[in-house]
């Protein structure tokens, strides 16, 4: 069963996805230690900045994906009723898709 | 031992996830933890995102963003989400390091296991000293 839906590619997912994730929160941290937004002006100019803001949609993908792999690898190790293991897997796959739009709209499409 | 046979025994291979009864080595820990604050990261990330949302609408949700540092719970669940953080990309660290055959001998793994786990709370600290 587990052989189904486990393989290289999610494991490389998993991985990539955490190197990136992991540069990124350290670019973050140092942002905010040397040069911390003190404003609402500067905190959202910073923000909606076409490199940062694009960095921060990546890094949600890479965030999405990386949760898809990890409570999919949870699901299949404790839940094995057949329902509910695939309810579950469709409730996660539907909600993680919800919250990538949602911050596609956030960072990209809200306010001019 | 035939095929068949060595399919038999691994039909018959203990699947045992009941984790109160598993005596626990300190890598154990570090593994259990890894994936109880793995699913509690993903469940905090609508939460992250009402918040970076609410930050970026203008002014006044900014300052009512900011206004919930100055509230105690809040420091209080700020400062347990960094230690969840910390520990889930310290021992996360710890697994692609293991990866590259860093550390996958028994002694350094047990060394690093610990270094996550007191790592973690160091970290833990540091914000709490931050925000307290």
């Amino acid at each position: 069963m587990r052989k189904n839906f486990t393989g290289l590619l999610a494991w490389l997912v998993q991985r990539i996805t955490a190197v990136y994730m992991l540069l990124f929160i350290v670019f973050l941290l140092a942002h905010f230690l040397v040069d911390p937004p003190h404003s609402y002006p500067a905190w959202h100019g910073w923000m909606m900045g076409s490199s940062v803001s694009i960095a921060t949609v990546v890094f949600f993908a890479a965030l999405l994906a990386h949760a898809w792999v990890g409570v999919r690898d949870v699901i299949l190790d404790y839940v094995h009723a057949m329902v509910f293991r695939v309810g579950l897997l469709v409730l996660l796959g539907f909600g993680l898709t919800a919250l990538g739009v949602w911050v596609m709209r956030i960072l990209w499409m809200e306010r001019a | 031992m035939s095929i068949r046979d060595m399919a038999a025994s691994k039909r018959r291979r203990p699947v045992f996830f009941n984790l109160m009864q598993i005596q626990m080595p300190v890598g154990a820990l570090t593994s259990i933890t890894h994936r109880v604050t793995g699913i509690f990261l993903t469940l905090s990330v609508p939460f992250s995102m009402y918040l970076l949302d609410l930050s970026l609408q203008g002014p006044q949700s900014y300052e009512q963003v900011i206004s919930l540092f100055h509230k105690f719970a809040f420091r209080g669940a700020a400062i347990i989400f960094v230690w969840v953080l910390a520990h889930h990309l310290l021992a996360g660290i710890r697994h692609l390091l293991s990866d590259v055959d860093i550390g996958s001998q028994l002694p350094a793994a047990r060394r690093s296991a610990w270094f996550v786990n007191l790592g973690g709370i160091a970290v833990a600290l540091l914000a709490a000293g931050a925000l307290l």
